[in-house]
């Protein structure tokens, strides 16, 4: 008789899974990176201008997360729609939070990689600067932001997944449910640096909204999750 | 012999039509059923319904015991269900997406090694990715997942579409010997000679009705 795992065990393997995935098709490296790479330049060239681009440059990094997270979430579900995987794992009785956890951790992964390299990107293109107290807040501000778009992200992906015309759907679906991290994110990260005058400590209350808006969706999916992936 | 699908009168209704309507049937442990009838029939439904994917809205039904007009949740680990579609991720290997299940039921690293190696997927076959394999190779990975998943009943939707002969063959060894091993199977296939020749047993399904 089949034995089923915890919650943590199935989120783990699935994690474990898409990642390997990842790492095998290198996607989100080849594509994804240089695609988020090519938004700040374009930015940069739209705007032509040093003292805007240092007081933006928090918008625009988010900005870019949120078009890479769109393509990240679609890759995320079609490897595993393609060939019937995420139908087999709802047949297999795979415990639904699991999956919802380790896709969204999977997620968070690449997310937090790609995050990095675009601050890199801010700091060389747009010449923010970071200090020590900033860093801090930088951290948990990208730490907290991150979970939040992922989960919303993998709640989305989850939903749209089985539809027609989910390419187009997702952004539509999924935008707007995540202007509260776009505004948020984009805030604390101009606290951290000192962007327009504002200072450190303005940032913390914006992480606040950025925890609670994380916890919420993460146990919004955890409870959810089944019932949207279910027919 | 105990029952492992048992139908009374079931309907399920799929798309605000009567897909099965009033279905009965009885499956005893170790049999392989053939289902047979036309395209639309509601074969496919009858398999998931038995996996606990659609409501019966009307009837009884129970699989492996368990009553799915109460609970259709807690007998999907214990069922198979392999339709059109493997079911495999195809960036990943024979070997990862065989560990993959097993990791899901806790099995040891030597049972998927000695799952591969019965079903001749092992060595440098183990280590390709699914995206390189032929039909026939990603349908005996598929079928090597059910057995690392210990599923108790197997529910194949046309496991022979899209395979040459060498291939069924394999594929019908395989049921064969899972039923051996005490595994319940129901077959719905197009392909009556062969199904037939592997079949203990067929019904026919008629506009969403089983005829023995």
């Amino acid at each position: 008789m089949s034995t089923q795992l915890s919650l943590g065990r199935v989120a783990r393997a699935v994690a474990a899974k898409d990642l390997r995935i990842e790492m095998r098709s290198r996607v989100v490296i080849n594509q994804v990176f240089p695609f988020a790479g090519l938004v700040m330049v374009m930015f940069a060239f739209a705007l032509d201008n040093d003292d805007v681009l240092t007081r933006v440059a928090g918008g625009l990094v988010w900005l870019a997360t949120l078009f890479s997270l769109i393509i990240i979430i679609q890759r995320s579900f079609a490897v595993d729609t393609a060939d019937g995987a995420l139908e087999a794992q709802r047949v297999a009785g795979l415990d639904p939070a699991g999956i919802f956890v380790g896709k969204a951790l999977a997620v968070m992964v690449q997310l937090v990689t790609l995050e990095i390299m675009l601050f890199v990107a801010a700091v060389v293109l747009y010449r923010v600067q970071l200090h020590a107290d900033g860093a801090v807040l930088l951290v948990t501000c990208v730490v907290s932001a991150t979970a939040g778009l992922s989960f919303v992200g993998t709640l989305y992906g989850g939903l749209t997944a089985g539809s027609r015309g989910r390419e187009t759907l997702l952004p539509l679906l999924m935008l707007p449910v995540v202007a509260p991290v776009l505004i948020g994110a984009t805030r604390a990260t101009e606290s951290a640096f000192n962007s327009g005058g504002a200072a450190v400590s303005d940032g913390w209350p914006w992480v606040g909204v950025l925890v609670v808006f994380a916890a919420v969706f993460g146990l919004g999916g955890i409870l959810s999750f089944g019932s949207l992936i279910e027919e | 012999m105990s029952i492992v699908v048992d139908f009374r009168k079931a309907v399920v209704v799929f798309n605000g039509f009567p897909a099965l309507a009033e279905a009965s049937i009885e499956v005893q442990r170790g049999e392989i059923v053939l289902l047979q009838g036309p395209n639309g029939a509601g074969k496919t439904t009858l398999l998931r319904a038995c996996a606990g994917l659609l409501p019966i809205v009307r009837g009884e039904a129970s699989v492996l015991g368990v009553d799915l007009c109460v609970d259709r949740q807690s007998v999907r680990p214990r069922v198979g269900l392999l339709g059109h579609a493997n079911g495999l991720f195809a960036d990943l290997t024979i070997g990862e997406n065989v560990l993959f299940w097993a990791q899901m039921v806790g099995a040891e690293v030597a049972e998927v090694a000695s799952t591969l190696q019965r079903f001749g997927i092992d060595g440098r076959l183990a280590q390709q990715k699914v995206m390189q394999l032929s039909a026939g190779q990603k349908r005996r990975c598929a079928l090597a997942c059910l057995v690392v998943r210990r599923a108790e009943l197997w529910l194949l939707d046309e496991p022979h579409a899209g395979l040459d002969a060498a291939a069924r063959d394999e594929i019908d060894a395989i049921i064969r010997e899972a039923c051996t091993a005490g595994a319940t199977v129901l077959i719905a296939s197009h392909e009556l000679e062969r199904a037939r020749g592997l079949a203990t047993r067929s019904v026919s399904v008629v506009a969403g009705r089983v005829v023995s």
